[in-house]
């Protein structure tokens, strides 16, 4: 199975291990990610908050590229998706702006393609079976908070896909790779990513609670599907709980005992490391 | 067209409809550390108070992580009505998160001349112009030990492109 792959800005630099782990990981279950060509930025937040036809002309231009090469789209950021796929959504829905865009960036929208998460393109196009078969170290004993953050799932008319209050897409896939997600009632709640740079002191408070909930719902760990979670739930968390926080990407591909994995896990700001140990999972 | 039809407009959301069941402000993380709750933003719009929404911190701290959209029994989706907010007050130069906007305009002028983010560069220049340079040293330090901030990222090839759709849309 081929999909096009948008792997979008932090993934070259801050969350370099996501991006290593899930083209591994993805190649090992037969899924192969061919990089969008010359894609650029989506604006992210910036955009939104400033203009808004830019922020649907900059992931027009990416999904114009998509066109052409004809395979559905998966993104690894749920900032970089939640652009891409409100764009997608525009472009079928409201004819007006569509002409418009199609004017902006200069093609014709086709809508052959679909706009996948990275998670979604996991749990839904190689399903669960096929990544528990791949298993050959299951992650028995680890106990994960799946955190799915605000926009993997939401608006729901948009992403169409799992449930946007309690969505279950992370955990049936930490359970097929033999870790065990805990309940709580923080997976979908916002961490302020995109306040970290301007607002640390409004971002702090938010992190440690979504911590502390993990904790107290006896996680060990917190495993997200988003760089910008990731990284602001390792660096702003005040002085709340140690645990780390993984990519799904990293624990598949240990669980599939992946070579390579160990150059992942040490690029964390919160080592995991001990906590694998502990459990008996590395060496 | 007065303040209330404006962001109707620009927002494609039924305003009028809020009747202040508070399930938006129930979700929001971000209203306690902010100014306004989301049902007072919608409030303050249907009684034509601009003034007081533009002067508001709540629409430039708002996430935009739709957690009041997917649960408004009227569907009005509050962050649509946060980002037409937002397009507006910069329309009428009234900026009252300084540094959430210079963060913006920094990260989008980025994009402009290179067509994408480089995370290290876009920082260094934010923490100059926002004055804000010795909070995340240690952080930076970090990022670049652990190879996350490389010095060198790929650009696009196709700059010009990117430059046409940011003029086209009258950005930057
Ligand atoms: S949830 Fe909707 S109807 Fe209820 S207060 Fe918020 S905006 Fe108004
Ligand atoms: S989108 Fe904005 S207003 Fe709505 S819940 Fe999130 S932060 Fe609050």
């Amino acid at each position: 199975m081929e999909l096009a792959y948008y792997p979008g800005c932090s993934l070259e630099a801050s969350a370099k291990e996501y991006n290593l782990s899930a083209l591994a990981v993805s190649m090992a279950l037969g899924l192969r990610l061919k990089e969008l060509d010359d894609w650029a930025c989506c604006g992210a937040t910036s955009a939104h908050s400033t203009n808004h036809m830019l922020s649907l002309a900059l992931p027009t231009r990416n999904l114009a590229i998509a066109q052409k090469g004809g395979l559905d789209i998966a993104i690894p950021c749920a900032a970089c998706y939640s652009r891409h796929k409100k764009a997608d959504y525009v472009l079928r829905h409201d004819l007006q702006k569509r002409a418009e865009l199609e004017d902006i960036v200069n093609f014709k929208f086709v809508g052959n393609v679909k706009v996948l998460s990275l998670l979604e393109a996991f749990h839904s196009r190689v399903g669960l079976k096929a990544i528990a078969d791949k298993v050959v170290k299951p992650l028995t004993g680890l106990k994960l908070a799946c955190y799915y953050g605000c926009l993997l799932v939401r608006p729901p008319e948009i992403t169409g896909f799992d449930n946007p209050e309690n969505p279950v897409s992370l955990d049936q896939i930490m359970s097929a790779i033999g870790a065990q997600p805990v309940k709580w009632s923080y997976k979908t709640d916002c961490c302020g990513a995109n306040l970290s740079a301007t607002s640390s002191s409004t971002v702090t408070p938010l992190v440690s609670r979504i911590i502390n909930m993990a904790v107290e719902a006896g996680a060990q760990a917190i495993v997200t599907a988003c760089p910008l979670c990731q990284l602001n739930l390792e660096v702003r968390r005040g002085d709340c709980a140690d645990i780390p926080v993984f990519y799904f990407t990293e624990l598949v591909g240990l669980a599939m005992d992946l070579p390579g994995s160990d150059k992942w896990l040490v690029k964390h700001f919160v080592d995991p490391l001990p906590l694998l140990r502990s459990l008996k999972l590395i060496a | 067209m007065g303040f209330r039809e404006e962001v109707k407009a620009r927002s494609k959301q039924p305003v009028e409809l809020c009747f202040q069941c508070q399930k938006c402000a129930a979700g929001c993380l971000i209203a306690e550390h902010a100014d306004l709750y989301p049902n007072q933003v919608l409030r303050l719009i249907q009684l034509g108070e601009q003034d007081r929404v533009f002067n508001s911190s709540m629409i430039w701290m708002c996430s935009g992580c739709e957690t009041c959209g997917a649960r408004c029994p009227n569907g009005i989706k509050i962050s649509e009505i946060m980002d037409a907010l937002k397009e507006m007050a910069i329309e009428r130069g009234i900026i009252k998160e300084k540094k959430i906007h210079l963060f913006n305009d920094i990260f989008l002028n980025t994009v402009k001349s290179h067509g994408r983010i480089h995370e290290a560069m876009m920082m260094a220049n934010y923490k100059m112009k926002s004055g804000d340079l010795l909070s995340d040293m240690d952080l930076g330090w970090k990022m670049f030990l652990k190879g996350k901030l490389p010095i060198f990222c790929r650009g696009v090839r196709a700059k010009d492109e990117v430059k046409q759709i940011f003029d086209k849309c009258n950005a930057g």
